[in-house]
């Protein structure tokens, strides 16, 4: 059989039903075989939108997620979502075309080369050698993107490889003898912990990305619900603990709640689970959690003890861990009533400081009540996919996740323009679910030709374009930081988003009063196919709380 | 301390006060890999990601031929090398990584001496050749080639030797390094 149809039957072995891509020289064969192989295919209007549509499909439904581009400009802008996948552990297979063989290294037409561009932004990548090695590298390929820590594998193809004829049954067996991920996390390991854990006077759960990954949620509600554990999450771990429960506190970081970040402040034990200590999390690393001692759970051995050492390092997937530990921990029947002092002191702290902002007194929109209004309208169930910036930290906080994989942002390489693609992809992959995308006058334009994409497909995403006509984040800072020196972030009105989204064949509106705001939201949701909102709030309205760059947790500011 | 994006300006002080630990010693890192092309790359990329400086690096087969090793030392008193290390068996064509330890560990490295070499100093620099159990591999009138082999210590000393006599060239080939004792590297 032609190469390319093994490529084909592989992708079908790993049960991929949807693939996002867009062809050119170098993988032209590749695409012949398309042509009938019952495999459905997006047609993207750029390859990075292919990208990031193959994240957000990866993120909604936790399959692994397709992207193919042809070799050289094809290949190079597959490489922020490359990235961005590597940042925020998304599993993903990206095929990129390459020159023939006898042309590589040569300067030839469209050639660059991908692999050494891409080897510190991938969790593996392979260069195909020979033809019959294609069956194997894919399954390979597969294996390592949804296995331990997910992430990116790209696969290069020089396109005279995936012209060969090669023998129809091949041995693909994966056999990697240098990636055995550790899943069953150290038993004694888990038994330190849950004695720390009844010991704890100030304990905190502090989940991140992981847990959605590990499909741990339950696990995590278990966990945190067999005492009266305080939870809190990272920006990439929302959804994974309900935010309507009671021991919620919000999610914590530079715009976490104050809660949240005085929590994990005054805590003396803080019990880490697929999170990774980001600047973003920890304010002044010096100062961060000085009075804690730290359980640190993550399938990855390298993340343990690399921002703060872990005193009971437990590598593992969490979903087995926790249940391990849920056991162990109900065993020692520990005392409950030693957190009543703490709980006292985070119902104080709530009372306090919840997360707030002065509304307007006319028909403005803030932004924080557009995010509650989109709550409001799809009854707090639809998959809400961000862009970067302002509208991103507003979602989070205001929007309210109550199951994984409801809430999906480019956290960790805050990839501007992650949002629209994104959200293309997460509605390919629940094609029966309400997928909205937040995103501001700025990320969006950075790769809104997928609207034709969805138009074409009739893929419906709502897109709610948060529009104060400013880069806001760094608007924010420059009049916070640098003196209101508002250098080069005034977008002004351009462009007109709602001719723009008729003239890409989907329906545009624009919004500005408040008192209509829901009714208007659930009018856009009700509109088939796809959808842009564009929605005029606050021009200088800033994301707060806030810990400012290089300041300690407890000193957050508005 | 200047923080990045905002305006206060860093002091280049401060730009020296990099985190994590310092072990104070040199690091012999044997490194199994699997013998396939880029997976050279890969490892050095590594440590060119986070500036470090590889002070030797050899690359050969090994008993397999599935299997190549890397012998690479690198400052442990300039670089912290614990994340490094851990990052290593990331990758997944390294299959086993160890840092050995000086005392149970059997090092040598090859080095060759391009001396200038006439008249009275020619036979002292042959004296000096025989006590470090060098063997010269060429001559011409006015010059000796020697080869030394030994502990990094050794070859050290030899070109300190070698150096006022006119040293043309010098070659090393890094270190290679063994486990003492029954039990694989």
């Amino acid at each position: 059989m032609r190469a390319v149809d093994a490529v084909m039957e592989c992708l079908k072995a790993e049960g991929v039903d949807v693939v996002f891509g867009l062809p050119g020289g170098a993988n032209l064969p590749t695409y012949d075989a398309f042509y009938d192989a019952g495999i459905h295919h997006v047609l993207v209007r750029h390859e990075a939108g292919g990208g990031h549509a193959a994240e957000g499909y990866a993120k909604a439904t936790g399959k692994v997620g397709v992207a193919f581009a042809t070799s050289g400009p094809g290949a190079t802008n597959i490489v922020t979502p490359l990235a961005d996948a590597m940042m925020d552990s998304v599993p993903v297979v990206f095929f990129t075309g390459q020159v023939r063989t006898d042309l590589l290294g040569t300067d030839g037409f469209q050639e660059a080369d991908t692999i050494g561009i891409t080897m510190p932004i991938v969790k593996h990548s392979i260069m195909i050698q020979h033809p019959l090695e294609l069956p194997r590298a894919i399954h390979e390929a597969f294996y390592i993107a949804r296995s331990g820590r997910p992430g990116p594998v790209l696969i290069d193809i020089p396109v005279d490889l995936s012209r060969a004829e090669i023998p129809d049954a091949l041995d693909a067996e994966v056999t990697l003898p240098g990636y055995q991920p550790t899943i069953e996390g150290n038993h004694k390991q888990i038994r330190q912990a849950a004695k720390a854990l009844a010991a704890a006077k100030r304990p905190v759960i502090y989940a991140g990305g992981g847990v959605i990954n590990a499909n741990a949620a339950t696990e995590l509600i278990e966990f945190a619900t067999a005492d009266r554990f305080p939870v809190t999450t990272t920006l990439m771990g929302l959804g994974a603990f309900p935010a309507s429960h009671a021991q919620w506190l919000g999610m914590l970081g530079m715009h976490g709640t104050r809660t949240a970040n005085y929590a994990m402040d005054g805590a003396d034990l803080i019990c880490a689970i697929g999170a990774r200590f980001d600047d973003r999390v920890t304010g002044k690393l010096s100062e961060f959690a000085q009075h804690a001692k730290f359980i640190h759970i993550d399938v990855d051995p390298a993340e343990i003890s690399k921002n703060v050492p872990a005193h009971i390092p437990i590598v593992g997937d969490a979903r087995h861990v926790l249940a391990k530990l849920v056991t162990e921990y109900r065993a020692l029947g520990a005392d409950s009533g030693r957190l009543d002092g703490w709980w006292k002191q985070i119902g104080a702290w709530r009372a306090e400081y919840p997360l707030r902002y002065d509304d307007s007194t006319d028909s403005e929109i803030k932004p924080q009540y557009l995010i509650q209004a989109l709550h409001e309208a799809t009854g707090g169930e639809a998959i809400v996919v961000s862009d970067v910036g302002q509208h991103q930290m507003w979602a989070a906080q205001y929007y309210g996740f109550d199951k994984p994989r409801r809430w999906i942002n480019s956290g960790g390489l805050g990839t501007m323009g992650f949002g629209l693609p994104a959200a293309m992809g997460a509605q390919v992959g629940c094609p029966d679910q309400l997928v909205c995308a937040i995103t501001g006058d700025g990320s969006i334009q950075m790769n809104i030709q997928e609207l034709a994409t969805c138009a074409q497909n009739q893929i419906p995403v709502k897109v709610f374009i948060m529009n104060n006509g400013y880069l806001g984040m760094v608007r924010q800072w420059q009049e916070l930081f640098w003196d209101r020196r508002y250098s080069h972030v005034d977008m002004g009105e351009y462009p007109d988003f709602v001719k723009l989204a008729e003239a890409y064949g989907a329906t545009g509106y624009r919004y500005s009063d408040k008192a209509t705001l829901v009714d208007d939201i659930r009018a856009a949701i009700a509109t088939p196919g796809p959808v842009v909102a564009d929605i005029r709030v606050t021009r200088e309205e800033n994301t707060y709380p806030m810990i400012s760059p290089g300041a300690a947790a407890r000193d957050m500011v508005g | 301390m200047g923080e990045p994006g905002t305006k206060e300006l860093l002091s280049l002080e401060e730009l020296d006060a990099s985190v994590g630990l310092r072990t104070g010693r040199k690091h012999v890192l044997s490194i199994l890999v699997e013998n396939r092309p880029g997976v050279l790359t890969r490892v050095a990329g590594l440590f060119a990601r986070r500036g470090f400086n590889i002070e030797t690096l050899t690359v050969g087969p090994t008993e397999d031929d599935q299997v190549a090793r890397i012998t690479l030392t690198v400052d442990g008193a300039v670089h912290p090398i614990d994340q490094v290390t851990k990052q290593l068996h990331k990758l997944i064509n390294v299959l086993k990584i160890r840092d050995l330890e000086p005392a149970g560990t059997v090092t040598r490295e090859l080095a060759l001496f391009k001396v200038a070499a006439e008249g009275a100093a020619r036979s002292e620099l042959l004296e000096f050749c025989e006590i470090f159990r060098g063997r010269v591999v060429d001559v011409t009138k006015r010059s000796v080639l020697i080869e030394i082999t030994g502990e990094e210590d050794k070859i050290e000393a030899f070109e300190q030797v070698a150096r006022p006599y006119g040293l043309i060239e010098m070659m090393r080939t890094g270190e290679i390094a063994m486990a003492r004792g029954r039990g694989e590297t």
